[in-house]
């Protein structure tokens, strides 16, 4: 990494943060579904200037057979930043950070995933990060589940994350790169809004008791609004064909 | 205290709650019962069944792929030869199982070559006999129609698009053939097999089917559809445009 810089002013005198936004206000979000024609369902998700796609093949045969299980499918998740994602070359070699979020990701969507009505089976994820500004790990999940409801995996309710942070003492909202980097605290979460399930809890950072409560609290605010918006993009696709 | 909180042919997506209360009959694995709610959790359109006694409920998806089920006709390409029996490609997560004995109706000697009679990229026209959980499924031609396919053009939709290209009791499917004059068999796996008088017909009958596939999860498509053919075939030149009736 460059040079340690110093630590800029997250949140100005009237209140804002960095890019502008509000305490509890999102990034612009923008999804897309069926994006890639030979995946059995995918989708593009935006979170600022953070772009994740997400590509789901199966329930298919596994490769090598030993993997699969008598009684259900087993859910396989590749996370992947790729080499211009971010601002210095990453290598394209998985990272230690990579195979972990790959499996933090996999445990988000397993919950949801009615895996046992497809035993002896592989359902397989592939999430590229093709520009990174914080949060992939939420945009991963949201897009992931987008892509799973795409090709047509039976699942108890669609998956959302989005991360919230303290910055310059303040909670604040789906945070981007700079936040992350200087701010105190990091709070990455993923839900199933319908049932009410929190699939996804990790922190980075320092919060009081009091802070994680009231961050939580912001963080699923923030869920039922992208879950609200994935809905509404499965149904504009439906509905673009219609006429 | 049951309640139902969508229309009949409503559209739902994963996690959409689609009654309250436990008075209803969930006739589809695509439903699912959490708590006193029941939920969707694939993308498809709601049935709605009423009669005086319960309320059923169904789901039809408008995306996944094909499961076997036994007694389903399936359109299977062979993709490997084994001692006693063919593996067959069915797109579905599992490679179906032909044997020998039941392809030829007689006991297999194996010293016969199997690909004397299959070879790999062959089409066959089967249906499941056996499948259960735990195996893989078995294919059967010992039945009228069933067997290798010599002929015709095969194409391929998304197989949970089949139930509107067969339409209810058939009707889209019967329209087709009768517009078309094609000869159309549809494997419950989303492979039809096509087998028309000449090529302008083949082209609209591929042309329809495929519209149906996109449209699937509108309304009144057979009707849309019937239009469409007719446009198709004035254009081609095939009948005059004073009307449907009176073709060559």
């Amino acid at each position: 990494m460059a040079a340690e810089k110093e630590k800029p002013k997250l949140i100005d005198e009237k209140g804002l943060r960095v890019d502008g936004r509000r305490p509890d206000e999102l990034r612009p979000i923008d999804m897309e579904v069926g994006v890639l024609k030979n995946a059995d369902g995918s989708a593009l998700v935006k979170y600022g200037n953070t772009w994740v796609l997400a590509a789901v093949y199966g329930p298919r045969e596994a490769v090598p057979k030993h993997m699969t299980l008598p009684d259900r499918a087993v859910l396989r998740c590749r996370y992947r930043m790729l080499s211009f994602s971010t601002h210095e070359r990453k290598s394209p070699a998985p990272s230690r950070r990579e195979i972990e979020l790959s499996k933090v990701i996999r445990e988000a969507l397993e919950p949801a995933v009615l895996t046992e009505l497809y035993p002896r089976t592989t359902i397989d994820i592939f999430i590229e990060v093709l520009n990174a500004h914080g949060g992939t790990r939420t945009a991963g999940v949201t897009a992931a589940a987008l892509a799973l409801a795409d090709a047509g995996i039976p699942m108890r309710d669609l998956v959302a994350g989005v991360a919230v942070g303290k910055v310059d003492g303040i909670i604040v909202l789906d945070i981007n790169e700079n936040e992350d980097m200087y701010g105190e605290a990091d709070m990455p979460v993923a839900a199933m809004p319908g049932l009410g399930r929190i699939t996804l809890l990790q922190l980075n950072g320092v919060l009081t008791p009091e802070e994680f409560r009231v961050a939580l609290k912001l963080a699923l605010q923030g869920i039922k609004r992208i879950y609200d918006m994935q809905k509404e993009v499965l149904r504009h696709k439906y509905a673009v064909v219609e006429e | 205290m049951s309640k139902l909180l969508v229309e009949n042919r409503a559209m739902v997506f994963p996690g959409d709650v689609i009654a309250e209360g436990n008075n209803f009959e969930i006739a589809t694995p695509y439903l699912k019962r959490i708590g006193n709610r029941v939920v969707a959790t694939v993308i498809g359109l709601v049935t709605i069944e009423k009669d005086d006694r319960t309320t059923k409920l169904g789901l039809i998806p408008l995306e996944g792929c094909y499961y076997p089920k036994v007694g389903d006709l399936v359109i299977g390409i062979v993709i490997d030869i084994g001692v006693t029996s063919w593996l067959v490609d069915i797109r579905a997560p599992f490679p179906a199982v032909l044997n020998a004995s039941d392809y030829l109706g007689k006991p297999y000697n194996p010293s016969e070559e199997l690909s004397k009679y299959l070879n790999i990229g062959d089409v066959i026209l089967a249906k499941i006999a056996q499948f259960d959980r735990g195996r893989d499924p078995l294919l059967t031609v010992q039945e009228k129609g069933l067997g290798k396919v010599v002929e015709g053009v095969l194409i391929e939709i998304k197989p949970s698009r089949v139930p509107r290209v067969v339409g209810r009791r058939k009707s889209m499917l019967s329209m087709l053939q009768e517009e078309t004059r094609c000869q159309i068999v549809v494997g419950n796996n989303g492979r039809i097999l096509l087998r028309c008088p000449d090529p302008e017909r083949e082209a609209i009958a591929i042309l329809a089917i495929k519209k149906i596939e996109r449209e699937a999860h509108t309304q009144g498509l057979t009707e849309r559809i019937k239009e469409f053919i007719i446009e198709q075939k004035i254009k081609r030149g095939l009948i005059g445009s004073g009307g449907g009736k009176g073709e060559t």
